[in-house]
């Protein structure tokens, strides 16, 4: 598994927009990669730029080994998935498919041949001489993956494939999606704005902002250990401890003042300094809570904190605590039978606690980026 | 013109359909007095014999009809049918690329831009076919700079023959092309375009095989509203032509002021009404036709 | 993508095809020589001698009346006409539709001998009444269009909220059909405000004796007038028609802003 597709130092902009700036990225064979991304990141021009229907304005693209920064999109091994699917609605499914092996000039028998293995393996035989405007969401969207998948291309594109769906569906055509990659096993590049898809489907995941990669990791490591305060407010929910580091406790941990809480261990993973700023990230579901004080353990913090809103959704009930002058967001799941339990309700003062390893430290931490996560105003 | 399309079932009473033929009857009527009812007559007339005063003479006949088969006519409605469907050949030829480019400008642009071709199209046209008149005039621009560049003689007549009318037919009715075709390129998904180039096409079968096909619509109506109104041209041919490249409309104006032979005139206009309304009733009847088999949503 | 440059190198072609005439034209009206060809010197002379001419002013009244009454009366036509071919669906809507819809595609001199016959036959004279009446009939068709249009993006949800809220139809006509449809109406007036005045071919056929309006009077000229004074007529024409289409235009987008800031 070498590195099969390069892209390097690549920069677009668009009159006074860069979208994409500076960005090197790298996809192995075979596997499947999402770029995940607010809508205006910049994900879809590189996705453009790979697909040949643009041309950056510095740095190149490689395809195992040779540059095709400049060949034109009908040249390239590359093929599409478009968003909204970009059927030709003049033309019958079958016809869709065959677009393309007809462009290679193979011969008829062949094309025949390939289209009818490709529609068979995408379940599509009932509908092969309908027009696109008479299928369903979810067959279109077979029919553009059957039209993309049949030129046999190294790399194929998705654009945001799913987006016009709706959620069972989404999540049907998911483990789909998954299937299909398992029977072809060419690369993947998928494009999201949508976490949920990148987490299942990815082996790897660059998360994009401002035209550059924040993060590139597995989903794990990027839902764990965000380098950055918007991959962790963009990717789940979280909440941002700020502080200062106080004390070291040993080699690895940590003690952080931070203002209106007071002094919270964490792992000190960055190896900071007593006096170095700090900003931790600690996702909601990390957090415990408790109607009476538990006992003190080592590495555990303990706080109070008092219910200011809550939300039963189901499998769990999320809450908003005021603690110091930090309103935090914590999630639990029911383990029991909930309405056994006197559940934590409005006004409660409870103890909240967490252990110093689910504390995170960020890279960087922006302001700014708080506002990405729904904090409690929508916590739907 | 999808009129039929997108109209809401109005569920209502059936006992009160006085809304509806109050509020109809006004443009009904109206259209079936001073449309249909003249529609007719033209029919009617050309089965009357010409009264000697210039109108309309007592009882029935069939000499006008058979008057219609000296040769000079076939010869005329020959040359209007090709004139026209020249004109409209050349018309969406044109409209198709400025189409595209239109629909393919950014917005900001496109409305001044969009604004610049139409504008010709207000303009009224007797003055478009003055002012080629005046440019291929024998002292015109045109000619004294063709003179200078010795590419005709001095005896060549640019105006009073086919290609003049030909040239002022295309001016006149290239707005008219342009507009449903562009209409059709704005509502066309240029991902399309990006899918064909995705899949192995070049930019000119892209072109020809999703773009063509996807603006249909636009291209059948610019073919009726220019091949229709060429069809029945008068004004043009009757200043930049000459008198041998007479068509069928000059002939109809003739007979009738010239000669105020009016069964002529109308049975020359009723062969001109069936020529035109045959395709406009097809396609009408096909429209009312789906609309009905459509379940309703 | 590289965009191919011949579609715009096409379209250039093109609006060069559409305004080198009416420019040279323009031109024309101000050149002191009788026969373009050369110019001789800029001159107002021939914009004088239009104006000291009766029937220019004659002809300019004739349209205007004509105008006039004929945009009010299909307006009226029109927007009735297509508030029923949306509003309702049966056999008669469908005879309707297509009367509606003849007139768009019937060239002009169909129109005009047939009505010219038909006055013959009725035994009516020719005039201004004649040229009115013609003129309402085409325009009708047009405003029923561009009305039609303009209700296929309206919500008819907007009615039956009004009616729950206990609106009666009068009010309903007044504070939401008319605010919310004025634009195309206007849209619609305005075009058919242009259509007549323009209007040659039909014009021609049923006008009688001193009932030429403009575009009569100037093919009249073109056969046997100067054409000096035809260039500097047309260019006032130009003006006055481009005008109102800017206007209109103007007029037309402001209306949409202000009426979609109101709902």
């Amino acid at each position: 598994m070498g590195d099969f597709i390069e892209l390097q130092n690549v920069s677009k902009r668009f009159d006074d927009l860069v979208a994409v700036n500076n960005v090197s990225l790298s996809l192995k064979q075979g596997e499947v990669f999402s770029l995940l991304g607010p809508s205006g990141c910049g994900k879809t021009t590189l996705l453009r730029i790979l697909a040949g229907f643009q041309m950056p304005d510095s740095g190149s693209v490689l395809l195992n080994g040779q540059d095709i920064t400049r060949l034109p999109a009908n040249k390239r091994a590359v093929n599409t998935v478009f968003q909204n699917y970009a059927l030709f609605p003049h033309m019958t499914v079958w016809e869709n498919i065959a677009f393309g092996l007809r462009m290679s000039r193979k011969p008829s028998q062949e094309i025949r041949k390939e289209v009818g293995e490709m529609i068979e393996l995408m379940e599509l035989g009932d509908h092969a001489h309908k027009k696109p405007h008479m299928i369903s969401g979810g067959q279109k969207q077979r029919v553009a993956i059957a039209r993309a998948l049949v030129n046999k291309p190294q790399l194929l594109l998705l654009d945001e494939p799913l987006a016009a769906l709706d959620l069972k569906l989404r999540q049907r055509m998911l483990i789909e999606l998954d299937s299909i990659h398992d029977e072809v096993g060419i690369t993947f590049l998928y494009i999201t704005h949508d976490q949920g898809e990148a987490m299942s489907l990815s082996d790897r995941i660059g998360v994009m902002n401002l035209g550059r990669i924040e993060q590139i990791g597995t989903p794990a490591e990027i839902y764990e250990a965000p380098q950055s305060s918007f991959v962790a407010a963009f990717i789940g929910d979280t909440n941002f401890l700020n502080g200062r580091v106080c004390e070291t406790v040993s080699a690895e941990y940590c003690r952080i003042d931070v203002e209106s809480i007071g002094r919270v261990i964490a792992w000190n993973d960055k190896n900071l300094k007593p006096g170095d700023s700090v900003n931790l990230s600690v996702r909601p579901e990390k957090f415990r809570l408790f109607r009476n004080r538990p006992p003190d353990s080592e590495h555990r913090n303990l706080v109070q904190a008092k219910v200011v809103d809550l939300i039963y959704m189901g499998s769990s009930t999320k809450y908003r605590l005021e603690c110091g002058d930090y309103i935090l967001i914590v999630e639990q799941q029911h383990g029991r039978y909930l309405l056994d339990e006197k559940p934590i309700t409005w006004d409660e003062t409870i103890w909240l606690g967490w252990h110093a390893e689910d504390g995170y430290m960020l890279q960087r931490y922006e302001e700014k980026d708080e506002a990405l996560m729904a904090l409690g105003e929508d916590m739907t | 013109m999808s009129g039929e399309k997108n109209r809401k079932k109005v569920p209502r009473d059936p006992s009160s359909r006085w809304p509806e033929i109050l509020l109809s009857a006004p443009s009904l009527l109206w259209l079936s007095v001073f449309f249909v009812i003249p529609t007719i007559i033209v029919g009617m007339i050309a089965f009357k014999p010409p009264s000697i005063y210039g109108g309309i003479g007592e009882g029935w006949t069939l000499d006008t009809i058979r008057s219609l088969a000296q040769p000079s006519y076939p010869q005329i409605i020959w040359r209007t049918l090709w004139l026209s469907a020249l004109t409209t050949a050349l018309s969406i030829l044109l409209a198709v690329p400025v189409s595209y480019w239109l629909a393919t400008i950014p917005p900001r642009r496109r409305n001044l831009m969009l604004l610049l071709v139409i504008l010709p199209f207000w303009t009224n046209f007797l003055i478009r076919i003055f002012a080629w008149k005046t440019i291929l005039h024998p002292e015109g621009w045109i000619k004294n700079g063709l003179m200078a560049l010795g590419i005709v003689g001095k005896d060549v007549s640019l105006l009073y023959n086919e290609g003049a009318i030909l040239l002022v037919l295309v001016y006149t009715y290239l707005p008219f092309a342009i507009l449903p075709i562009y209409a059709a390129a704005d509502k066309f998904d240029f991902n399309l375009m990006s899918a064909a180039l995705d899949l192995g096409a070049n930019k000119l079968r892209a072109f020809w095989s999703i773009f063509l096909p996807g603006i249909r619509v636009g291209l059948i109506t610019a073919v009726l509203v220019v091949f229709i109104p060429a069809l029945g041209s008068y004004a043009i041919p009757e200043i930049v032509g000459g008198p041998n490249s007479e068509m069928i409309g000059n002939r109809i104006a003739q007979r009738t002021f010239s000669d105020r032979n009016l069964p002529h005139a109308s049975a020359l206009a009723a062969i001109l009404a069936a020529v035109v309304l045959t395709p406009v009733v097809v396609m009408q009847l096909r429209q009312i036709a789906s609309t009905h088999r459509r379940p309703s949503a | 993508m590289k965009r191919s440059r011949v579609p715009m190198a096409v379209s250039m072609v093109v609006l060069v095809f559409f305004y080198l005439p009416i420019v040279l034209l323009i031109i024309q009206s101000f050149n002191a020589s009788k026969y373009g060809g050369s110019w001789q010197g800029f001159s107002f002379k021939w914009y004088g001698l239009l104006f000291e001419n009766r029937a220019v002013w004659k002809a300019t009244q004739n349209t205007a009346v004509v105008a006039l009454f004929s945009t009010i009366c299909s307006t009226i036509l029109g927007t009735l006409g297509a508030w029923t071919l949306h509003h309702y669906r049966s056999r008669i809507q469908h005879a309707h539709y297509l009367l509606v819809y003849a007139p768009l595609v019937f060239p002009d001199i169909l129109m005009g001998i047939s009505l010219l016959l038909f006055f013959v036959h009725m035994h009516i004279p020719l005039g201004l009444p004649t040229i009115i009446v013609a003129h309402i009939t085409f325009c009708t068709s047009y405003v029923a269009f561009v009305v039609l249009g303009r209700l296929q993006d309206f919500d008819m949800a907007l009615i039956e909220a009004s009616q729950d809220l206990g609106a009666g139809w009068g009010t309903i006509i007044w504070r939401i059909l008319l605010p919310v449809l004025g634009p195309g109406i206007l849209a619609g007036a305005l075009l058919a405000f242009t259509l007549s005045i323009d209007d040659f071919v039909i014009t021609f056929f049923v006008s009688g004796p001193g009932s030429a309006t403009l575009p009569v009077y100037v093919y009249s000229m073109m056969k046997m007038g100067s054409p000096a004074i035809i260039n500097a007529l047309c260019t006032l024409f130009m003006l006055v028609t481009f005008s109102i289409v800017i206007v209109g235009q103007r007029m037309l987008t402001k209306n949409i802003q202000s009426s979609q800031s109101r709902i």
